[in-house]
């Protein structure tokens, strides 16, 4: 054996152990919760307990909403920059990053302020509206993955000669987008779809201070008084996480193919 | 005369500061195949864009069957177009992008089945039905793009340098082919291309287009034969320049490097004294005085390449190189460098460029 695959191995070895020790003693120590004996007593309570079921749900339908809300917004945005706006395409490429570098909680404040009871806006009033918020920040939080998946997907085509191909064959704008562009961009909005799904799933701040009864304020709550059920959920949050990695793994397989880049 | 299918009428149109099509005009007759033919940046694709609704001209109208279309939508047209790129839909089968026009028209499926089978008949690839683009060469999608362009019966068809994505022998069956259906179907034509061989072989009539204007409209036999411009000349076919100057204007006489030509009735108000630029294409001038050539220039053997069947042969006059290609003969060996020549030819075949 080669010295440069030798060290290449102790790397990868090194790093599988950096990832998978904490993961497997999380695993353990979730099963520990019968004295003597490994079980999944962790997972029965967890996976029993209405909050956990009401929080999850809870966070899953807002996840659909900010998903559908982000589709909405970035889809059309992202087109349009493309195809007739490329120039500002920089403005708002540092745009979308900006809920990379204003943390959440400034945002939240923000929205309390803005949205009082007393605001023209009142989204903290009653408890649709405030739901309504939180899905309006969570597609702000996923913007820079949303934007960034779209974008990426968009540049594997030729957006402006098939515009025009639509066009030219009698195509309006909503046919256009609908059996054009969203087609041959779908695998990219999913993946923008799953990493949208995993931040709202386990997001804490927003849903904490816009007291929202979601999954990332439950898991605080159990974490900070319980010692087996954090463990388990943990373990449950990262099996949703990398199953929904998996998938847009799996959808990536069923791509349209690209005259230009048929592999 | 009868009214012109497709008018193009004082159309300009700028960028900014930069006008990249000035002053166009063009008639085109129904069923005719027009090319818009000229290098890089003259302003031919903005024309086809205007034309097919993807730009709006600055100045001037487009007119098709007497209707104004200057300011309709692409999609209002009734326009069919081929891209250069292909441009065929990569999530739909060959079938399904043949169709995209007809579902979108609202024809019902089975119309659209049975176009679909017709259009696949006419390109030759009835098999490729469910094929997807990524699965076809270069060249059969192409042809799928023509057959989409072409299947929602549009009353015009463009063609923006469709050919130029290909390698050079399926250029040439797919011009040859695209000019077949053409006239198959009847379906006025733009094509626009750089390339004057396909150009010169496919056409009705070719617009020679530089600096965003139509330097000269015409058959590819006129474009060829007789040139309206210095740009023309240059542009379409190899050509030799030689300069010359008017020494008797009465008479046609001009003085190419001390030797007199005659050009009687060509010179076109030139004066006495004035210079002129004089164009011959290769294919009229023979190495030595031949029977029939009335005019004849001494010169010295530039250059000489041997490329097999023909010997390309370059000969000195004064300061004007004269080009000219001799077939090969096993029985006489090629000219020597530096051997002294004359060449012949015909006065009539003499352009003079303005």
């Amino acid at each position: 054996m080669k010295s440069g695959k030798f060290w290449a191995w102790v790397v990868f070895i090194l790093g599988a152990a950096y990832f998978f020790i904490p993961l497997i003693a999380t695993v353990e120590f979730s099963m520990r919760m019968r004295r003597g004996a490994y079980s999944f007593d962790a997972y029965q309570i967890v996976l029993g307990d209405a909050r956990f079921q009401a929080t999850f749900t809870y966070s899953v339908v807002a996840a659909v909403f900010t998903i559908i809300l982000g589709v909405l917004i970035v889809v059309p945005a992202a087109y349009w920059i493309r195809l007739r706006l490329p120039q500002i395409r920089p403005v708002v490429e540092f745009i979308t990053l900006l809920p990379l570098v204003i943390p959440a909680i400034v945002i939240v404040f923000g929205y309390i302020r803005m949205y009082g009871s007393n605001s023209p806006l009142p989204f903290l009033a009653n408890d649709t509206a405030t739901n309504a918020l939180l899905v309006i920040g969570y597609a702000t939080l996923s913007l820079p993955y949303m934007y960034r998946a779209v974008d990426t997907g968009l540049r594997t085509i030729d957006v402006r000669t098939l515009t025009e191909a639509a066009q030219i064959l009698g195509a309006g704008w909503g046919t256009i987008i609908t059996r054009v562009i969203l087609p041959n961009v779908l695998i990219a909005v999913l993946s923008g779809a799953f990493l949208t799904f995993a931040i709202v799933i386990g997001e804490f701040t927003m849903a904490s201070l816009l007291n929202r009864p979601a999954f990332g304020p439950y898991l605080q709550n159990i974490g900070a008084n319980r010692a087996y059920e954090p463990a388990a959920l943990a373990i449950i949050a990262f099996a949703i996480t990398w199953g929904c990695m998996s998938l847009i793994q799996i959808l990536s397989r069923f791509a349209p193919k690209s005259a230009n880049r048929p592999n | 005369m009868a009214e012109p299918f497709l008018s193009i009428q004082h159309v300009r149109k700028s960028f900014g500061a930069t006008t990249v099509v000035q002053d166009f005009n063009l008639d085109v007759e129904p069923g005719e195949f027009v090319s818009f033919l000229g290098p890089s940046g003259c302003g031919k694709t903005t024309v086809l864009r205007m034309v097919a609704g993807f730009e709006e001209p600055s100045a001037g109208k487009i007119v098709v069957s007497g209707k104004d279309i200057t300011r309709l939508k692409p999609n209002q047209r009734n326009v069919g177009m081929v891209f250069q790129a292909y441009a065929l839909f990569p999530n739909l089968t060959v079938a399904q992008n043949i169709a995209f026009g007809l579902k979108v028209a609202g024809m019902p499926r089975a119309d659209a089945d049975r176009r679909v089978a017709e259009m696949l008949d006419i390109i030759k690839l009835p098999q490729m039905a469910d094929r997807y683009p990524y699965q076809l060469s270069g060249g059969q999608q192409q042809r799928i793009a023509l057959a989409r362009a072409i299947a929602p019966k549009p009353k015009l068809l463009l063609l923006d340098e469709p050919l130029s994505a290909l390698d050079a022998k399926v250029r040439v069956s797919l011009r040859e082919e695209i000019r077949s259906i053409q006239k198959k179907l009847g379906i006025t034509t733009i094509f626009v291309t750089h390339d004057q061989e396909e150009a010169l072989s496919i056409s009705d009539r070719i617009a020679v287009m530089y600096g965003g204007k139509a330097e000269q409209v015409g058959t590819p036999f006129e474009i060829y034969n007789r040139p309206a411009t210095k740009f023309v000349a240059n542009f379409v076919g190899t050509l030799n320049v030689l300069e010359g100057k008017v020494t008797d204007a009465a008479s046609g006489k001009v003085q190419v490097n001390s030797q007199e030509v005659s050009l009687k009735g060509k010179l076109n108000g030139s004066k006495s004294g004035d210079t002129l630029s004089l164009a011959l294409r290769p294919e009229a001038i023979s190495l030595g005085r031949q029977p029939g050539h009335d005019t004849s220039l001494s010169g010295e053997i530039a250059e000489v390449h041997f490329l097999g069947s023909v010997i390309r042969v370059r000969v000195g006059i004064g300061g004007n190189t004269v080009s000219l290609d001799t077939f090969n003969n096993s029985t006489t060996p090629p000219p020597v460098v530096g051997d002294k020549a004359d060449i012949s030819f015909s006065s009539g075949d003499m352009l003079v460029l303005h």
